[in-house]
C-alpha cells in the first residue's frame, strides 16, 4: 500500500500529510515537483497544502503545469487514487482533475479556524468511514477557499453525489457551502479543510483520522 | 551611465545618522577622508539599531548563562539545550519604523528576518508570534496600520509555513505615531547541527545566495535608528519588500546545504545587509575579507558599490563555503532555483576591501568597524516614584467584566490570530488565544512552549518592577500550561536614549529583567534594542517585550484540558487587591494613577513549581494578569463554554492585579489534594467559585457567557473588519 506526496518548492504540509498516511499504514515516497514520474505501484497520490510556487499568481496555476502534475493526471486517468488538500484542491482544480475554481474568501482575510463539516456521502473511500450527515470538527487555513462553478456543474456534482463535505457554518463564501468535491469516478477527493491536522490525539482533535484510515482499509484490499 | 560620487560634506555626514564626534572618529580611524561608500559603511555598522551603543552597556548585566545555555546573545538567535541532543533556538526582533511606515511589507520582512536568523543558525522554524502596540484605536491611522500589520504577518509566516502559536496586541495614544511590531521565531535543531557565524580559513570562497540585490531598503538600519517627523513618508523607499516563497526556498536549501558538511560560516544578510553579514563574518573569525561586487546578482541595472554594500533586500545570505564542496552545494541551490554566487574570499589581512569592476571602492580595517563602534554611557535619571492610588470606586462585577471585554485592550484576539496559520507543520497542540501556545517536538514525546508578555502601563509607572513583571508574566504562562521555563528573549522598545528620564526607564526595566530571569533561571539567550520610538519628540510606552520558552518532558502532562460543568474554581497565591495601574482603572475609570504591582519573585517560583509538581491533579490552569480573578475566570468558562460563580464580589479581589496568581479548575477531590499540598508548601490556595450552568455569576448580577463572549469576539472586527 504505497502512498506519493508531491512536494512543490512551496508545499508546507507534504510532511504533514506524509505523516498521517503513515500512521494509517502507507509506505510513503516524497515526490519533487521537477521529477517526470511517480514511483512504481503508487496506489494514492496526495498533493498537499502550502503555497506551491508562492501562489503570486492564481493559486495552484504554476504548479498545475509543472512536470510531475502530467504524471498525476495520467495517474488519475488509469483510475489511480488522489487526495488534494487546501493547495492541493487548488492544484486539482487547475490541472482540471476536478472542476470549479477556488476564489478568494468572501470575506477577503486568510482564516485559520477549526470548523464544522458536514459529509455528504459515505460512498468513496475517503468518506466511507463517517456517517452520512455526521458533522465532524476540521481546520482550514487559506486565504483563496471560495469554491465557485456554474449552476451546471453544482448540479451535476450535486446530482451525482460528488460533494463531500459541506461547511456547517460557510465561513469563506463557497457556492452551495461546498467544501470539498470527488471526480465522477469517485477517486479524486479535492477539500479545502486539512484532515491530516486533526489526524491525532496530541493536536487536540481525531475527526480527520477516520479518513486516513478508511483510505488505509480500503486501499489495503485493493492491493492486497 | 556612470554615478559621480557625491562629496563627504556637514550635510550628508548628517544624513547618514553619523554625529560630528562620531564623524572624528572615522577620521581617526582611517587617517583620511572616506570614500561616499566607506561612510555609508561606517553609518550601517555604527548607526544604533546594529551597533547597541546606547544600550550595551547596560545588556553585559543581563544574566545570560545557565546549564541548559548552549548558545547566548552575539549570534544570531540563542539556543537552549532541551535534551535528546535536540536544541531550540529563539529570537525576538523588532521592525518598527519599517511597520509604520509600510504595515504590510514592513511586519512582513519582520517576520522573514526573524526567521532567517533561525535558521541560519541551522534549525528548521517551528514557531513564531508577534507582540504588536498600536495607537488608540479612534486615530486616523490605526486601522490602516492594524489591517496591514497583520495581513503582512499573515502573508509571509502562513506561506513561509511556520505556526504563529502566539502574540499580543495592546492600543495605547503613545503608540500613535510610532506602532511596535516585534517578531518571535523558535526552530528546532541538533546540537551537533549548529551553525555559527565565524568564518575560518584564509582563501576560503565568501558565497552569496538567495534572492538578487535591489535598491529596496538601502540605507534602512539607519532609518531605524532616527526619530520620525513629518518627513516619514519620504522614507518608504527604505522599506524592503519580502517574498516567504523564496525564503521558504531559501531555508530548505539552506538546511539543506549544511547536510552536506559545505558550510564554514553563515551569515543572514538582515539590516545593513552585506555590509554587516560580511564583517561580522570577519570580524568573529578574525579575518578579513575581500569582495568583488560585479559577482553580485542584482536585480536592478547600474547598482553602484554603495547600493549594493546597503541594500536590506530580503531572503539572502552570505556563507563561507568548503572550496572542495563547491559543486555539490552549488547543485543545492540549483534544485531550488535561487542563486549561487562567489563573490569574494577571506584574506588575512584586517581588511575590509571592497572591489567594483576592478574599482576599489572601500578598504577599510575590518575589525575596527566591529569594534570601534561608539559605546555610550548615556545619562539617566530614575524614574520618579507613582503618584499614590486615589480611592477607586467600587463596581459591579458583571459591569467591570462586560466594559473589558468590550475594550481593544481585553477583547478576543480570535480576529487577528485567526489570520495566521496556527497549525501548519501539524504539531500544534494549544492554538492562540489561552496563554502561552504549545508545540510538539516532532516525532518525540517533548513538546515547547511559548509565550510573549509585557505590561507597557506597569513600566511606564515602575520600570523596574515593570520589567521583573514582564519576565514574571511569562514565567507564569509557561508554567500555567505545565511547561519548566528554560530561556528568554527580550525585545526592549523604548524612545529616544539621548533623553535621560527615557535612559532612566531603560535602565530601570533592564535591571529588573536581569533580577526576574536570575531568580526564575530564564537566562537571556538572545535579543534586540530598539531605541528612537518617539514622533515629534513623543515617546512610546516603556515596552520591554519579552519571549519565553518553556519545556514540557513528556507532552502527555500538558496542561490543556477546558473547565466543566461541576469543577470547583480555585485562585493560587496572595491577593491583596492592588488596583494601581490596572486594566481595569484604565479602561472603566480612564486613569494611569497607582504604582506597578510588586512582584514578589519568591512567590512566583514557588507557585509555579507547585503548579508543575501538582499536574496530576492540575488539568486546567491559567494565569492571572491584566484584569485580574474576573477576566481570567471568564476566560478559563469561556474556553470549557460552561458557566462560572464566582464567590468574592468586591472590586479590588475581583479586578486587582497582584502576581504570582493562578486559576485552577478541577473537581472536588482533585481539589482536596490541591489543598492538602499547597498547605506543606505554604502556598495560599483558595476556594474562589465553581463553574455551574451557563451564565457568568458575581454576587447578584450575572450575564449569559454567550451574550459576553459575543460581545468579546465583536469588538476587534467591529473595529477593524
Amino acid at each position: 500500500m504505497k502512498a506519493a506526496v508531491l512536494v512543490f518548492p512551496g508545499s508546507n504540509c507534504d510532511r504533514d500529510m506524509a505523516v498521517a498516511f503513515q500512521a494509517a499504514g502507507f509506505k510513503v515516497d516524497m515526490v519533487w515537483h521537477k521529477d517526470h514520474a511517480l514511483p512504481e505501484g503508487v496506489d494514492i497520490v496526495g498533493v498537499p497544502g502550502g503555497f506551491s510556487y508562492g501562489d503570486y499568481l492564481r493559486c495552484g496555476a504554476i504548479a498545475a503545469n509543472s512536470p510531475i502534475c502530467g504524471e498525476l493526471k495520467a495517474h488519475a486517468d488509469n483510475g489511480g487514487y488522489v487526495l488534494g488538500v487546501c493547495n492541493g484542491f487548488q492544484v486539482l482544480t487547475e490541472t482540471g482533475l476536478l472542476p470549479g475554481a477556488l476564489l478568494r474568501n468572501a470575506g477577503l482575510k486568510y482564516i485559520c479556524r477549526t470548523v464544522p463539516l458536514i459529509v455528504e456521502t459515505t460512498d468513496s473511500v475517503f468518506t466511507q468511514g463517517y456517517d452520512k450527515g455526521q458533522e465532524i470538527q476540521i481546520p482550514i487555513a487559506h486565504h483563496d477557499g471560495n469554491y465557485f462553478a456554474d449552476d451546471a456543474t453544482l448540479d451535476r456534482l450535486e446530482g451525482d453525489g460528488r460533494v463531500a463535505f459541506r461547511y456547517g457554518d460557510n465561513p469563506n463564501g463557497s457556492m452551495r457551502d461546498i467544501a470539498g468535491i470527488l471526480s465522477a469516478n469517485g477517486r479524486v477527493l479535492g477539500m479545502m479543510p486539512h484532515p491530516e491536522r486533526a489526524a491525532d490525539p496530541a493536536q487536540g482533535n481525531t475527526d480527520g483520522q477516520a479518513m486516513f484510515s478508511a483510505l488505509g482499509h480500503a486501499l489495503e484490499r485493493v492491493t492486497a | 551611465m556612470t554615478m559621480q560620487e557625491p562629496a563627504i560634506t556637514p550635510d550628508l555626514i548628517a544624513a547618514h545618522g553619523l554625529k560630528p564626534d562620531e564623524y572624528e572618529r572615522i577620521l581617526e580611524i582611517i587617517g583620511r577622508e572616506p570614500s561616499f561608500t566607506e561612510l555609508g559603511i561606517f553609518s550601517a555598522m555604527w548607526n544604533e539599531h546594529c551597533s547597541y551603543k546606547s544600550s550595551k552597556k547596560w545588556l553585559r548585566t543581563l544574566p545570560t548563562e545557565g546549564p541548559q545555555v548552549i548558545c547566548g546573545p552575539g549570534e544570531n538567535a540563542g539556543i537552549v539545550d532541551i535534551g535528546d541532543g535536540q536544541a531550540v533556538v529563539f529570537k525576538m526582533e523588532s521592525h518598527n519604523h519599517p511597520s509604520y511606515i509600510e504595515p504590510y511589507q514592513g511586519a512582513a520582512t519582520g517576520v522573514g528576518g526573524i526567521l532567517r536568523d533561525v535558521f541560519t543558525m541551522g534549525a528548521r522554524p517551528i514557531a513564531a508570534m508577534n507582540s504588536l502596540s498600536f495607537g488608540e484605536v479612534s486615530h486616523p491611522k490605526t486601522k490602516q496600520l492594524v489591517n496591514g500589520v497583520v495581513e503582512g504577518v499573515g502573508g509571509y509566516g502562513n506561506c513561509f509555513g511556520v505556526p504563529t502559536v502566539g502574540g499580543e496586541l495592546r492600543f495605547d495614544p503613545a503608540y500613535n505615531g510610532n506602532c511596535l511590531v516585534n517578531a518571535f521565531a523558535a526552530g528546532l535543531a541538533d546540537t551537533d547541527g549548529i551553525f555559527y557565524s565565524a568564518a575560518s580559513g584564509v582563501g576560503m570562497p565568501v558565497v552569496y545566495l538567495g534572492a538578487k540585490t535591489g535598491r529596496d531598503g538601502v540605507g534602512g538600519a539607519t532609518m531605524a535608528s532616527a526619530e520620525f517627523d513629518d518627513t516619514i513618508e519620504e522614507k518608504r523607499p527604505t522599506v524592503q519588500v519580502g517574498d516567504p516563497f523564496t525564503e521558504k526556498r531559501l531555508m530548505e536549501a539552506t538546511l539543506e546545504l549544511m547536510q552536506t558538511g559545505a558550510v564554514i560560516s553563515i551569515q543572514d544578510m538582515g539590516a545593513a545587509g552585506l555590509t554587516c553579514s560580511a564583517v561580522e563574518m570577519g570580524d568573529k573569525g578574525k579575518l578579513g575579507i575581500r569582495l568583488d561586487l560585479e559577482k553580485v546578482p542584482c536585480r536592478e541595472e547600474n547598482m553602484t558599490a554603495y547600493e549594493m554594500m546597503l541594500s536590506e533586500s530580503q531572503e539572502r545570505m552570505l556563507m563561507v563555503l568548503k572550496p572542495e564542496k563547491e559543486a555539490e552545494a552549488k547543485a543545492v541551490f540549483d534544485k531550488w532555483d535561487l542563486d549561487f554566487a562567489i563573490v569574494g574570499e577571506t584574506i588575512s589581512e584586517d581588511r575590509f576591501l571592497i572591489m567594483h569592476n576592478n574599482t576599489c571602492k572601500a578598504d577599510l580595517p575590518l575589525s575596527q568597524l566591529a569594534s570601534t563602534a561608539p559605546e555610550y554611557d548615556r545619562p539617566w535619571v530614575e524614574t520618579p516614584a507613582a503618584e499614590p492610588l486615589a480611592d477607586v470606586p467600587e463596581i459591579d462585577g458583571i459591569d467591570g467584566l462586560k466594559a473589558l471585554l468590550a475594550s481593544p485592550n481585553y477583547s478576543a484576539r480570535n480576529w487577528v490570530f485567526e489570520q495566521y496559520d496556527s497549525q501548519v507543520m501539524a504539531d500544534t497542540m494549544r492554538i492562540p488565544g489561552q496563554g502561552a501556545g504549545i508545540i510538539r517536538v516532532h516525532g518525540t514525546k517533548k513538546a515547547l512552549a511559548f509565550t510573549s508578555d509585557v505590561t507597557p502601563r506597569y513600566v511606564q509607572a515602575n520600570p523596574f518592577e515593570g520589567g521583573k513583571q514582564a519576565v514574571a508574566e511569562a514565567y507564569r504562562n509557561l508554567s500555567a500550561v505545565g511547561a519548566k521555563p528554560l530561556a528568554t528573549t527580550d525585545n526592549l522598545n523604548f524612545g529616544n536614549p539621548e533623553k535621560p528620564e527615557i535612559m532612566g526607564q531603560f535602565v530601570g526595566a533592564i535591571k529588573g529583567i536581569g533580577e526576574a530571569v536570575a531568580a526564575l533561571d530564564m537566562p537571556i539567550v538572545s535579543g534586540n534594542v530598539s531605541l528612537y520610538n518617539e514622533t515629534d519628540g513623543k515617546g512610546i510606552l516603556p515596552t520591554p517585550t519579552i519571549g519565553a520558552v518553556g519545556l514540557i518532558e513528556n507532552a502527555d502532562d500538558a496542561i490543556t484540558d477546558t473547565a466543566r460543568e461541576g469543577h470547583v474554581l480555585l485562585m493560587l497565591g496572595a491577593c491583596a487587591g492592588h488596583l494601581g495601574r490596572s486594566a481595569l482603572l484604565a479602561e472603566v475609570f480612564n486613569r494611569t494613577d497607582g504604582d506597578a504591582p510588586h512582584v514578589d519573585l519568591a512567590a512566583e517560583k514557588a507557585a509555579g513549581d507547585f503548579i508543575r509538581a501538582n499536574h496530576d491533579w492540575i488539568k486546567v490552569c491559567t494565569d492571572i494578569s491584566d484584569g485580574g480573578l474576573a477576566l481570567a475566570a471568564y476566560e478559563l468558562a469561556e474556553a470549557g463554554d460552561v458557566g462560572v460563580v464566582l464567590d468574592p464580589t468586591d472590586t479590588p479581589t475581583l479586578f486587582g492585579e497582584d502576581q504570582g496568581r493562578y486559576l485552577i479548575a478541577c473537581n472536588f477531590d482533585q481539589a482536596e489534594a490541591l489543598m492538602i499540598n499547597a498547605g506543606k508548601a505554604d502556598l495560599p490556595l483558595v476556594t474562589v467559585g465553581k463553574f455551574a450552568g451557563s451564565d457568568v455569576v458575581i454576587g447578584g448580577s450575572s450575564a449569559p457567557l454567550s451574550d459576553l463572549r459575543d460581545t468579546s469576539r465583536a469588538t476587534l472586527p467591529q473595529l477593524f473588519g
